[in-house]
């Protein structure tokens, strides 16, 4: 293994001794095959979203190499991101799509992650969206008589505390609201059933199972919508989701509860938690050692990509309405995501442990 | 609702729809006949195509893929039985006897003819119940499907061939091995010895090959002859025709079976082949022919197999939920096409769901169609000199596996658990309660668990759930009473196999009591939630196998029924040394990588084991040096790579 990242790593160098002499020779990758590895296995929110963007890829790229999706599925995201870190060469040959399982245990201190955000260097970050809500059994009729729930016991489905269902955890804790998680879900349609049935009383759905699953549920009256985790703008403030603008953010949900502004490490830890499943969930990255010519054609060809018409034509709850970050854009959601302060962490991690069984 | 049924049926019957699920069908037949692929590899591999394409051609050429996957992979089950798909898992355990009886064309046919019927059975069901769908997947909670899975688990008895300790402990040790992993109540790791790779828990596919594939491919070289032991290959298929016709109530069964498990969102589909085997068991007079060939052992299964799809389509239509993995990739092709699935499907979006139903109706019987011309030339392969076969059996068996999670540790836990299935054989724990254990055992943990958490005991005294508990009381009767009268084994004949010297009896089992005790004391490890489960499970293992020792270790005359060894008579030095070879190409793969490793490895096994001249040995190696080339490029694969890999930078297939 040594060995060849000391050879790759001479070859980049000799690529950029190259490149500089010959000042910003054209790159192409005519010919080429590019692979997209994705750490999941095929169906699944990133396996549909790297191969819708693959075509488009192909025909922005310099050259139009043929780009293909590569899925390395395993430990929940782990084995395909360790893979990866461990193995791709900085020469634009493969990109990568981590997620929000990806980036979870990372910024919780998995000892299982041997991969480092910082080595990495976005293309485009593709956000997406949540809503916490509950049922109408729950005695609620809208989300603003939040304050009605307090001192009721909720039932949450949930796949895990250390998944995707981490921030909705944070949230209704913050909150105060007193909820009793039943772990072992396979998938937010269980959990959603399980709410439907009558057997639980609260859950969070991802923006497509929003808009199509449960509006019609919410029209009905059977659901409630409470709160969404929103979306962070330039500045990072976070504003009210695009998707759903009626629906309050939990920071405006906390404020009907408490009657301020949430702060604090656990808010800390709920914020940065929040953005990498949400709205940084899906960034492409190439490895930042790349020469930056490469670097510099794949970030302009996700940003064509994202503008072209027939993408966006197609984009339907794919990529649904977020704006897609490219550019500038891209770095700031990207660091937003993957990075948490030290204290919120050893909150978040002695928070998991105590309350919910973690072991880490 | 009738003119948009016939006019959805008008809309499919064009010639560029046709042509879309022609191309579906024969893709997925392809795919079915290789075994390990499946449905998941399929629809990979036409997912890309999907992109830009016109709606109803699209779900046409989806549909006709998946509609035919479980038809073909009968093929592989019968003729050499590999057990592709975890929908053909069953049909070995009589399918591949009657093969060696030289009855292939026999249980072919009958298993086509029983898969078109369950495939059009389950259409049928998708129809009637679109429209009431939505409220009959919500009735069934938690606590019902706690008690669907020891409802699977009851079966158990009536597969326990003659010895109920034995069979219990094989379940057990089923449920154990499906522990590893994440546990559903905590997210605990258990007995994943720190291992990333087992953090995931084993892959069905693997155990399935391990269980059932590699300990017969050992056998079948140690015979030397070829798989079909008669020469009569042309005889069978009315006779199999007819087989089906006279086990048509059975078939019916079967299809009810298949179809509602697979609308029930939560029980992994591929508990339903076993669930109709052992009721095809229980349902028939004269059982002294299962294991060993019978053709309602065949047709139970396959027809509920393609019943199946149709009941597993109602709630990724309906709620977006996938029953399993191909479900999962036609729900993301249905969300490239811009489908989304929900309540609209049964109602605004009405059209689509048609569409599907026809192309699954139509699919199924073009897919049988074509297996039945197919097959008199596939069947020819039960009557080439095994030792030619086997080497490409090896090559596909490590090409499904390592499907799995494309690892070398694919390869690594096809070994381990291979060897495990050679001493289930050997010894007669039945295999088949060991998987039905496995299949079982994370779903029976997380649905009590979550039965508990949701209603509390009250979870007893919900209606479906006393029908259930009825149901599984009557299956553990029946199960019970027939291993006193006339047990079956799955395993082999008891006469033959009953041993004078019985010490590796004695040791294998207690290797398992040691096992089920290591279980017990990595439980405690645990959270109280993830440790319930592997301790009383261990507990059970513990004390059935234990009494399976004692029967043992008092020898011949007391052990009865406990005493079984296949290579009680046995002349030669046994499996091993084919299972020896079979390391070696794995071996071989971890030192230069799977591609390399296959030619090499081609070309000593015909040279040392065939005697095969050059000639021969050129060409079969350039046959399966091309064949796995043509695919992975198809499926973009890599092979595992070896040490030589980590050095040196080849290019593919080398890579």
């Amino acid at each position: 293994m040594i060995r060849i990242g000391r050879r790759a790593l001479l070859g980049a160098a000799a690529v950029g001794v190259a490149t500089s002499a010959r000042a910003q020779a054209p790159v192409s990758f005519a010919g080429r095959t590019i692979e997209f590895v994705i750490p999941f296995a095929e169906a699944g929110g990133s396996d549909v979203w790297a191969r819708f963007f693959a075509p488009a890829l192909s025909k922005h790229l310099p050259g139009n190499p043929n780009v293909i999706v590569r899925n390395i599925p395993g430990g929940g995201s782990i084995t395909g991101a360790n893979e990866w870190a461990q193995r791709a060469r900085p020469d634009g040959s493969s990109f990568f799509g981590p997620s929000a399982s990806t980036h979870l245990p990372y910024l919780l201190g998995d000892r299982r992650v041997r991969y480092d955000y910082t080595k990495w260097t976005p293309l485009i970050v593709s956000p997406t969206g949540g809503v916490v809500y509950v049922s109408s059994r729950t005695g609620i009729t809208r989300g603003d008589q939040i304050a009605q729930l307090r001192g009721r016991e909720l039932v949450f489905p949930s796949q895990g505390a250390t998944g995707l269902d981490i921030v909705p955890i944070l949230a209704l804790h913050l909150l105060g609201l007193n909820t009793r998680y039943v772990y072992g879900m396979r998938g937010r349609g269980e959990a959603r059933i399980a709410v439907e049935r009558g057997d639980a009383n609260a859950d969070h759905q991802t923006t497509p199972a929003w808009l199509t699953q449960m509006v019609p549920m919410v029209r009905a009256g059977a659901a409630v919508p409470l709160f969404s985790y929103g979306v962070p703008d330039a500045q990072g403030n976070i504003q009210r989701d695009p998707s759903f603008p009626e629906i309050p953010t939990f920071e405006e949900a906390f404020r009907l509860m408490h009657g301020r502004a949430p702060d604090g490490p656990g808010y800390a830890a709920y914020r940065a938690c929040s953005v990498a499943a949400f709205a940084g969930q899906k960034p492409a990255v190439l490895l930042k050692d790349t020469p930056a010519p490469i670097i510099a054609a794949f970030r302009k060809a996700f940003a064509d990509a994202v503008a072209d018409p027939d993408v966006i034509a197609r984009r339907g709850d794919i990529l649904g309405d977020y704006p897609q970050a490219v550019g500038p854009a891209a770095d700031a959601l990207y660091a937003t995501a993957t990075t948490i302060s030290p204290e919120a962490r050893d909150w978040v991690r002695n928070f998991l442990t105590t309350q919910h069984n973690v072991r880490f | 609702m009738l003119d948009l049924m016939l006019s959805t049926l008008v809309g499919l019957l064009t010639v560029d729809r046709m042509m879309f699920m022609m191309i579906g069908v024969t893709v997925g037949i392809f795919i079915g006949v290789l075994p390990g692929l499946g449905g998941i590899a399929g629809l990979s591999l036409m997912l890309p195509f999907v992109y830009g394409m016109e709606p109803i051609a699209a779900v046409a050429m989806l549909i006709g893929l998946l509609a035919v996957v479980p038809t073909a992979d009968t093929f592989s089950s019968v003729l050499m039985g590999i057990s592709g798909g975890s929908s053909a898992q069953a049909t070995v355990v009589d399918g591949f006897p009657m093969a060696k009886r030289g009855e292939a064309a026999r249980a072919l046919s009958a298993a086509f003819f029983a898969s078109m019927i369950g495939g059009l059975f389950g259409a049928l069901v998708l129809t009637g119940t679109v429209i009431v769908a939505r409220p009959l997947i919500l009735s069934f909670g938690s606590a019902e499907l706690f008690m669907l899975t020891l409802f699977g688990l009851s079966t158990v008895a009536a597969l326990s061939g003659g010895n109920l300790a034995k069979g219990i402990a094989a379940a057990s040790l089923g449920l154990v091995f499906g522990m590893v992993g994440a546990a559903p109540a905590t997210g605990e790791y258990r007995l994943d010895f720190d291992m990333l790779y087992l953090s995931d828990g084993l892959q069905l596919t693997i155990v399935g090959l391990a269980i059932f594939a590699l300990p017969e491919m050992f056998d079948l070289l140690r015979g030397g002859g070829s798989i079909a032991q008669g020469q009569r290959l042309g005889r069978g298929w009315l006779q199999g025709l007819r087989d089906t016709f006279a086990a048509r109530w059975l078939v019916l069964r079967c299809s009810v079976i298949g179809a509602v498990v697979g609308i029930v969102p939560g029980i992994g589909n591929s508990v339903v082949p076993w669930l109709s085997y052992t009721h095809a068991v229980q349902t028939t007079k004269d059982k002294s022919q299962f294991g060993k060939g019978e053709p309602r052992g065949v047709i139970g299964p396959e027809s509920a197999n393609n019943a199946t799809l149709g009941g597993d389509l109602m709630p990724t239509l309906m709620f977006g939920i996938p029953g399993s993995g191909s479900m999962a990739l036609f729900l993301a092709g249905m969300v490239l096409l811009g489908l989304q699935p929900g309540p609209a499907m049964a109602d605004r979006h009405l059209d689509v769901t048609y569409t599907i139903i026809w192309s699954l109706a139509i699919a199924n019987v073009i897919g049988t169609a074509l297996c039945i011309v197919l097959a008199p030339q596939i069947a020819r392969l039960t009557f080439v000199r095994y030792v030619l076969v086997a080497p490409f059996m090896m090559l596909i068996i490590t090409f499904a596996a390592f499907q799995a999670t494309r690892s070398f540790s694919d390869l690594l836990a096809l070994l381990v658990l291979g060897v495990l299935g050679m001493f289930l054989r050997r010894f007669g724990w039945s295999r088949a309660a060991f998987l039905i254990g496995f299949v079982l055992s994370t779903d029976t943990e997380r649905y009590l668990y979550q039965a508990v958490q949701f209603q509390g005991a009250a979870f007893l005294s919900r209606p479906l759930v006393l029908v259930l508990i009825a149901l599984t009381l009557f299956s553990l009767w029946v199960g019970i009473r027939q291993n006193k009268r006339n047990a079956i084994s799955t395993e082999g004949d008891i006469e033959q196999s009953r041993a004078k010297v019985l010490w590796p009896q004695v040791a294998f089992t207690a290797v398992v009591v040691g096992f089920f005790a290591f279980a017990i004391i990595d439980g405690q490890k645990n959270s109280f939630l993830a440790m319930l489960f592997p301790v009383i499970v261990g507990c059970v293992g513990a004390v059935t196998a234990a009494m399976v020792l004692f029967a043992q270790s008092r020898g011949p005359a007391f052990a009865g029924t406990a005493n079984f060894d296949t290579e009680a008579r046995a002349q030669d030095k046994g499996p091993w040394i084919f299972a020896a070879w079979f390391a070696g190409l794995i071996a071989l793969t971890a030192l230069i990588g799977f591609y390399a490793a296959l030619l090499l490895f081609f070309v000593v096994f015909l040279r040392v084991i065939a005697r095969s001249d050059w000639r021969q040995i050129l060409v079969l190696t350039a046959c399966a040096g091309g064949a796995t080339l043509g695919l992975a490029w198809a499926l973009n694969l890599v092979f595992p790579g070896g040490l030589l890999q980590a050095y040196f930078d080849l290019p593919w297939p080398l890579r």
